[in-house]
């Protein structure tokens, strides 16, 4: 069965994600039993949430409105069939520079985006988590760059992730748990480019094995890495921290949709509202964890608004659902000599932080940083941008598409500014269960559009370097960051550096949500380093009697 | 613009590799679907039908495919079943209204050229049609509230690329290597292929400055 309509994480029994069709054992709790943390969303911060409490003895049930998939048999090499896997549900985009969501950033599954991510793991460089102190820009993190850092330590070997010996950019870190991949002919171009412009580039670090681990096998290079890896040898929260927490004696809720956060006289939370196969239940719980990403967590907390917090849960700060932030993700595509073929391998084998790590330069003339990297999309990706983007149509769109395997790409993921206006409302019209769909107003600001002018022409130049020819420029934004920053300040903050809201003791944010600042390279191992670390911080405040906790 | 289409991976076929360790059940399953679910009209109404059609074989000209790709029928058949992006834009309808007054809106613009609808333009007519269209310059009242690039890009263009690229037609036609389940691949240099990768291919009209 291709799609998965009824939960299957029930009757004591999980699938088992490296089989195609066992279960593994399974604890699970009564909607009556006030478990220690109620957790909304298994993605890259609730799944490592979920995994580390679970381990450290708290009672944890993790609700997904998503499914749970068993990659080998569930996945199949077809982009229209595994659109499964993002949350296709309307979202109303709005402002000057409208976004787009679905496949572009917002998945849908047990182990949330991960599912779906293209692996690119990397880290924030060190100033930005002081961005406004040490290089003058947007707000600094609540969080020491020293701490994250040992953060991604952690989650980078919880992932295997497989990179280079040495890595150009930034301080010393320690090796990558597992050797670097053979770099793709399409990463090979931008090798060639940066070479011949003088500047480092690197095999990108990855989220899927390069050698055997466990039940995963090693990366086969079949390159549908963003429609789901069929194969699990990709790392994503599915197969590592999703498992652990069921280890641990997690409850994974699949199909469960959480609608409302539930609070009491004195304004705590009481527990979560949510629809699972076909009913509508409440499941109490001493703490409640909103880990929905960008668009949902503000979304729940919008439209859990009660008496004493009628604009929001949460939000005195008037904070929900503001400062949200993209990447830009413009990108130049150009027809190259040789055969590229890339839509084999990971579709971003090698990268470039060249503009995160350069401050005072003649040319630079904008706020933060980007990263670029090579790019193998597959067929209905790429012609949806080279449509949407130039128009074209006709015998004309089919010889571009004829050379397909002759291209290359290089793609920016580029950091914006948080600015108070970009955010997330409530929407007039409901959605299925009543809640009212998430309002998205959006617009770059002139930072953004400096950075990707220059973004273009260096990328241009990299790709003529190597070789391309026949250069086409195309304009999009990739990622969700924000929502609901944290911060040192309740005014100006949703939550405190621990992820705890200010105005509700027992109700936290783990996710994307919470970064204060964008940084210029894919977010996954920054919000789930900060999750590994949020977990310690609830494990410390509980064990110093300063949260509440169960026995048992 | 060169006028004609030279396929550069002639006899190419990926679902030659159907019994192949490139394709698993799943994949099996849904081509399998892909290839012989074809539903009657369900969405467009007759009129409509024509103009969808026509539509469809100006923006992806299918007249040298042996096993042209029903595009029109798939795109019925989303809006029938209400499939979504997760996006709708503010300035925008529903994909299911958009569509129904897009089509209204090409209708009276061709009407607006001197054709009864857009089905009966001359080819030429039709393709500067739909560059006016893009490019913004429309005549008729029926685009309120319907941004006519939008419409065109997003929704049309989108959608029928999306069709015809994940469909195996389109995929043979551009060389790329179809489902690789459980077997993916090996040889990742340029200009090397594996054996059930297309062979090397020739862009015989490439070379237009
Ligand atoms: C196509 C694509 C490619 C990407 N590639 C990369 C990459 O290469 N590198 C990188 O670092 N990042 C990448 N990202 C980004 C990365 O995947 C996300 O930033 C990250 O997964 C976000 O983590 P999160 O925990 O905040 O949310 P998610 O991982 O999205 O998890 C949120 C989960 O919450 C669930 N949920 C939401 N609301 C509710 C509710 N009310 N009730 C129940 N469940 C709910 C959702 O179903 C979802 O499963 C990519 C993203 C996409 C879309
Ligand atoms: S390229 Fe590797 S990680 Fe990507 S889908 Fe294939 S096996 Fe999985």
């Amino acid at each position: 069965m291709s799609h998965a309509h009824r939960p299957r994480a029930i009757d004591g029994q999980a699938p088992d994600v490296f089989s195609r069709d066992d279960t593994v054992p399974m604890r699970q709790f009564a909607d009556t039993d006030e478990v220690d943390f109620a957790i909304v969303g298994t993605g890259c911060g609730g799944g490592v949430l979920a995994a580390k409490l679970a381990e450290a003895g708290f009672s944890v049930v993790a609700f997904d409105a998503g499914a749970f998939w068993r990659p080998l048999s569930d996945f199949a090499s077809d982009e229209r069939e595994q659109e499964k896997l993002y949350w296709l549900d309307p979202r109303i985009s709005d402002g000057a520079d409208p976004l787009e969501f679905g496949s572009n950033n917002s998945g849908r599954s047990v182990g949330g985006s991960s599912v779906h991510f293209q692996m690119v793991a990397l880290r924030f460089r060190p100033e930005w988590f002081a961005a406004r102190s040490r290089l003058g820009y947007a707000i600094d993190w609540p969080v020491d760059w020293r701490e994250m850092w040992r953060y991604y330590d952690e989650v980078e070997r919880a992932c295997a992730i497989s990179g280079p010996l040495t890595y150009p950019w930034g301080p010393d870190r320690g090796r990558y748990p597992y050797r670097a991949h053979e770099v793709n002919a399409a990463g090979q171009v931008l090798a060639r480019g940066a070479e011949a412009l003088g500047v480092d580039w690197a095999p990108t670090p990855l989220a899927t094995v390069s050698a055997p681990r466990g039940k995963s096998p090693p990366c086969v290079y079949r390159g549908m890495c963003k429609i789901g890896c069929s194969t699990n040898a990709k790392q994503s929260v599915l197969v590592t921290y999703i498992p652990r927490a069921l280890d641990a004696g997690a409850e994974i809720r699949d199909l469960a949709m959480v609608t409302r956060i539930a609070t009491d006289r004195q304004g705590r939370a009481t527990g979560v509202e949510y629809h699972r196969d076909g009913q509508s239940r409440f499941q109490k719980a001493r703490n409640v964890v909103c880990a929905g990403y960008s668009i949902e967590t503000p979304r729940l907390l919008l439209n859990s608004a009660n008496a004493r917090q009628p604009t929001g849960l949460a939000n005195s700060s008037d904070t929900v659902g503001r400062y949200l932030m993209v990447h830009l993700n413009d990108a130049i595509w150009s027809v190259m000599d040789d055969e590229i073929r890339w839509y084999k391998g990971p579709p971003s084998m090698a990268c470039c932080e060249h503009w995160n790590y350069i401050d005072d330069h003649p040319d630079k003339d904008f706020d933060g940083g980007y990263a670029f990297m090579s790019q193998g999309p597959l067929p209905t990706d790429y012609a949806r941008t080279l449509v949407t983007n130039s128009g074209v149509f006709g015998h004309e769109l089919r010889r571009k598409m004829a050379l397909y395997n002759r291209m290359a790409g290089l793609k920016m993921v580029g950091e914006t500014m948080p600015c108070a206006d970009n955010r997330v409302t409530l929407a007039e019209e409901t959605d299925a269960f009543g809640v009212p769909r998430a309002h998205v107003t959006y617009a770059h600001d002139d930072n953004d559009r400096r950075m990707r002018r220059h973004a273009r022409a260096f990328m241009a130049q990299m790709l003529e370097a190597a070789g391309g020819r026949d250069l086409l420029e195309t304009s999009s934004t990739a990622h969700l960051m924000g929502g609901c920053r944290m911060g040192a300040d309740p005014e100006t903050s949703v939550t405190d550096s621990d992820g705890r809201t200010w105005d509700v003791p027992n109700l936290w944010v783990c996710d994307g949500s919470l970064m204060p600042t964008g940084g210029g390279v894919n977010p996954s191992m920054t919000i789930m380093a900060n999750a590994a670390r949020i977990a310690d911080r609830i494990k410390t405040l509980c064990a110093s009697g300063t949260s509440e906790r169960a026995h048992g | 613009m060169s006028p004609r289409f030279h396929a550069p991976y002639p006899g190419w076929d990926i679902l030659d590799k159907w019994e192949s360790p490139s394709f698993n059940d799943i994949t099996r399953a849904v081509l399998r679907r892909r290839l012989t679910e074809v539903h009657a009209r369900r969405f467009f109404t007759p009129a409509e039908w024509l103009a969808v059609q026509a539509l469809c074989d100006v923006v992806m000209p299918q007249n040298d495919n042996p096993r042209p790709v029903p595009l029109a029928d798939w795109i019925d058949a989303a809006l029938h079943e209400g499939r979504s992006s997760g996006t709708r834009h503010a300035d925008m309808p529903s994909p299911r209204d958009a569509w129904r007054q897009g089509i209204a809106a090409l209708e009276a613009e061709a009407q607006a050229r001197g054709a009864d609808g857009f089905a009966n333009l001359e080819r030429d007519a039709q393709n500067a049609m739909l560059r006016d269209v893009d490019d913004g310059k429309v005549s008729t009242e029926h685009w309120h509230g319907l941004p006519p690039q939008r419409f065109f890009r997003n929704l049309v263009l989108a959608e029928i690329v999306a069709v015809y690229y994940a469909h195996p037609t389109g995929q043979s036609e551009i060389g790329y290597g179809g489902p690789a389940s459980p077997r993916g691949y090996v040889r990742m240099q340029p200009n090397r292929a594996d054996s059930w990768e297309a062979p090397p291919g020739d862009w015989p009209d490439e070379d237009t400055p």
